[in-house]
């Protein structure tokens, strides 16, 4: 999707913001600590404490304080509001990302809750379309461990440091890229046949032959998987790749 | 912390009940010298069609003779791509994609869904409004906790309960029916209100069901909770402790077993719970059984909410008067050219969400359920996130199962209530 100011078809929304529909003025993404008055003293904490790590903040939906920080110190910067005495989020609500669209660079986020304190935040993490690399925090949070697999399995994005890192959702196999990114055809890139032919071929004993469960090694997604630019006009000639034991 | 811890008269075994009366013993194990035995692991495939894994959920054991030494969950059996087709739809039309993921609490999911979106687009809803998915959630607490009630006492070998539970299962399929016109795939809500108002006579049922829960759940208690072979086969069994729950992003009635009162109702309160009165129960061993005496307890609170909110249903309109967001009624459109092309134009090009994103969760039959929206200023939404409680609770069966046996593989599995459509998505 383009920019909010581009969006040429989509009904305009200014329009719409008046009257019982609460208006919300455009958020300000200016750089530096005062950028956005946050509702969360966290931010403000975030801010003297990481002055380089964190890019900006804002505030969305009324009342949701969101960081934007920086990709390579994720772990530092989350293992630290895990950790101090005044923060402690220690839930680990969701990791999840998003997709703009149209060359835009991934969202990597992580919403955070403290049960001690009752605060909420939501951290994000921008990845260029060309690095959809990251530091795994299953370190902080092992509840992270599915939930990042689930980014890796629908996205593409790679998280570093990762104990097991297979898709979850998908078959092992699947050899048509990540689902939930915007180039991703709705109805995936091969034919429906194809798709069939697979699905019938794969071989489910494949996953859990004695000695492999708990040693296997991170899963390399082969090459015309990656995204939409040599995987989308592979309709049938990808196919013979998976061999023709099974049909 | 605003939540109170719920007693329980029930003694650990082997101590003596609080009352006095004498816990069963469970039967203890048979304790002879074992023969030396090869190290050699065997695996075992649970599922996908298994009953005891409720629903398409496969696990993959690596079992020590009895023992457990590792669960590999694999999932994706039932993978719909929700949150895709979401992409495809206006925010409107996700609604029906909401209940067809956890098709045991269909209402809970329906009405999560729009207030994430409602709180998106800033739209305050009615307060008859809010007291009826109020209603709604609480019945379809106790609707998802009886399906696991059920099930639990079935993996545990005790059929009876199984039928009384479904028999009050019944009762809130035909309120379903009643209300949306289908019993599972509800979809009763709508961005600014519901599909509806309630139809005549339906609080009455809403009322008659909750008067008559207590006695069913009576009944079970009678049956279940002091049960010898029920407490051998669930306490101490899957234990985890608090540390590791909040860690391993335990929530709802799982994190609650092992002590942390984290409640969303109590701690992010939404649709005035605040001033509601109930309790969350929570446990203190973290295992098996303090998991079915939390969710037991639920099902209480949950009649005590239902009857607090029937009483305050206020009248008034269900949804808000706002023509950008409510359609208009089926007679004007039907007789009034300008009402016909409102209707046209709201159902063709939907409502316009703000480009920013919006976390919003509430307390699920299974846990913390969350909804993330992220709109572009369009009709439709750029992501819908769903955050399944049920999927991050899986993820917790390998560290909970290892080193028990097989058969308490099925108790905890049956203990962390899943729903597979959920977890798959």
């Amino acid at each position: 999707m383009p920019d909010k100011g581009s969006v040429a078809s989509a009904p305009d929304f200014s329009t719409v913001a008046s009257g019982p529909v609460r208006s919300r003025a455009e958020v300000p993404e200016r750089e530096g600590p005062a950028s956005v008055p946050p509702g969360n003293p966290t931010v403000t904490a975030l801010w003297e404490q990481f002055p380089d790590g964190v890019l900006r903040n804002r505030v969305c939906a009324g009342d949701e304080d969101v960081v934007y920080i920086d990709p390579e110190r994720v772990t530092e910067i989350l293992g630290w509001l895990h950790e101090t005495a005044g923060q402690q989020y220690d839930h680990l609500a969701d990791v999840t990302a998003v997709d703009y669209g149209g060359g835009r660079p991934i969202e990597v986020v992580y919403q955070l809750w403290s049960i001690p304190h009752r605060a909420a935040l939501r951290v994000k993490c921008e990845l260029p379309l060309d690095a959809l690399e990251i530091d795994s925090v299953t370190g902080i949070w092992v509840g992270a461990d599915w939930l990042e697999r689930e980014v890796y399995d629908l996205f593409g994005v790679t998280f570093q440091g990762h104990p097991d890192l297979r898709r979850i959702l998908m078959p092992e196999n699947y050899a048509e890229g990540h689902p939930l990114r915007k180039d991703f055809p709705l109805r995936g890139r091969f034919s429906r046949a194809e798709q069939t032919r697979r699905a019938l071929t794969q071989d489910p004993e494949d996953y859990y032959m004695p000695g492999e469960i708990g040693e296997r090694t991170p899963q390399v997604v082969g090459s015309g998987a990656d995204g939409g630019d040599d995987a989308a006009g592979s309709g049938a000639g990808v196919g013979t790749e998976g061999g023709d034991d099974g049909l | 912390m605003a939540s109170s811890t719920v007693e329980y008269a029930v003694g650990r075994n082997p101590e003596m009940g609080p009352a006095g009366t004498p816990v069963p013993s469970p039967l203890e194990p048979f304790d002879a010298p074992e023969p030396e035995l090869g190290s050699q692991t065997m695996l075992v495939n649970v599922g996908p069609q298994h009953p005891a894994t409720h629903g398409v959920l496969r696990l993959v054991v690596e079992l020590d003779g009895e023992t457990v030494v590792s669960v590999v969950p694999r999932l994706g059996y039932l993978h719909s791509s929700f949150e895709k087709l979401g992409e495809y739809r206006t925010w409107n039309q996700v609604v029906t994609l909401t209940d067809r993921m956890d098709y045991l609490a269909p209402l809970i999911y329906n009405c999560a869904y729009v207030m994430a979106v409602e709180k998106l687009m800033g739209i305050e809803v009615t307060e008859r409004c809010k007291v009826a998915r109020v209603i709604c959630m609480e019945m379809d607490r106790i609707f998802s906790h009886l399906l696991w009630l059920g099930t639990w006492s079935i993996d545990v070998g005790a059929f009876t309960p199984f039928l009384y539970a479904f028999q009050q299962r019944e009762k809130v399929y035909k309120l379903h029916e009643a209300l949306t016109g289908a019993r599972i795939t509800t979809s009763a809500t709508r961005i600014g209100g519901m599909m509806a108002d309630f139809p005549e006579g339906w609080t009455r049922g809403v009322r008659e069901f909750a008067d008559n829960l207590p006695a069913t759940l009576d009944e079970i208690d009678t049956l279940l909770t002091c049960n010898a072979i029920h407490i051998g086969r669930t306490q101490g069994i899957g234990a985890i402790s608090a540390e590791e729950a909040v860690n391993h992003g335990l929530t709802g009635a799982n994190l609650r077993a092992s002590g942390v009162p984290y409640d969303v109702r109590k701690d992010r309160p939404y649709y005035d719970y605040e001033s509601y009165d109930f309790e969350v129960p929570i446990g203190c061993h973290g295992d098996c059984y303090d998991r079915y005496l939390v969710r037991m307890e639920e099902m209480r609170q949950s009649v005590r909410l239902l009857h607090q909110a029937l009483d305050r249903l206020p009248g008034g309109p269900m949804d808000v008067e706002d023509p950008r967001i409510s359609l208009p009624s089926k007679t004007d459109c039907m007789s009034d050219m300008e009402s016909m092309i409102h209707h046209f134009k709201l159902i063709t090009e939907g409502i316009p969400a703000p480009a920013e994103d919006c976390w919003f969760s509430v307390e699920g039959s299974k846990g913390e359920l969350g909804m993330y929206v992220v709109g572009d200023g369009g009709p439709k939404p750029v992501r819908w996130r769903i955050r399944p409680p049920s999927f991050v609770n899986l993820s917790a069966i390998p560290k909970l199962a290892e080193g028990h046996l097989m058969a308490d593989l099925i108790m905890i599995n049956a203990s962390l209530d899943i729903v597979l459509g959920e977890i798959d998505r």
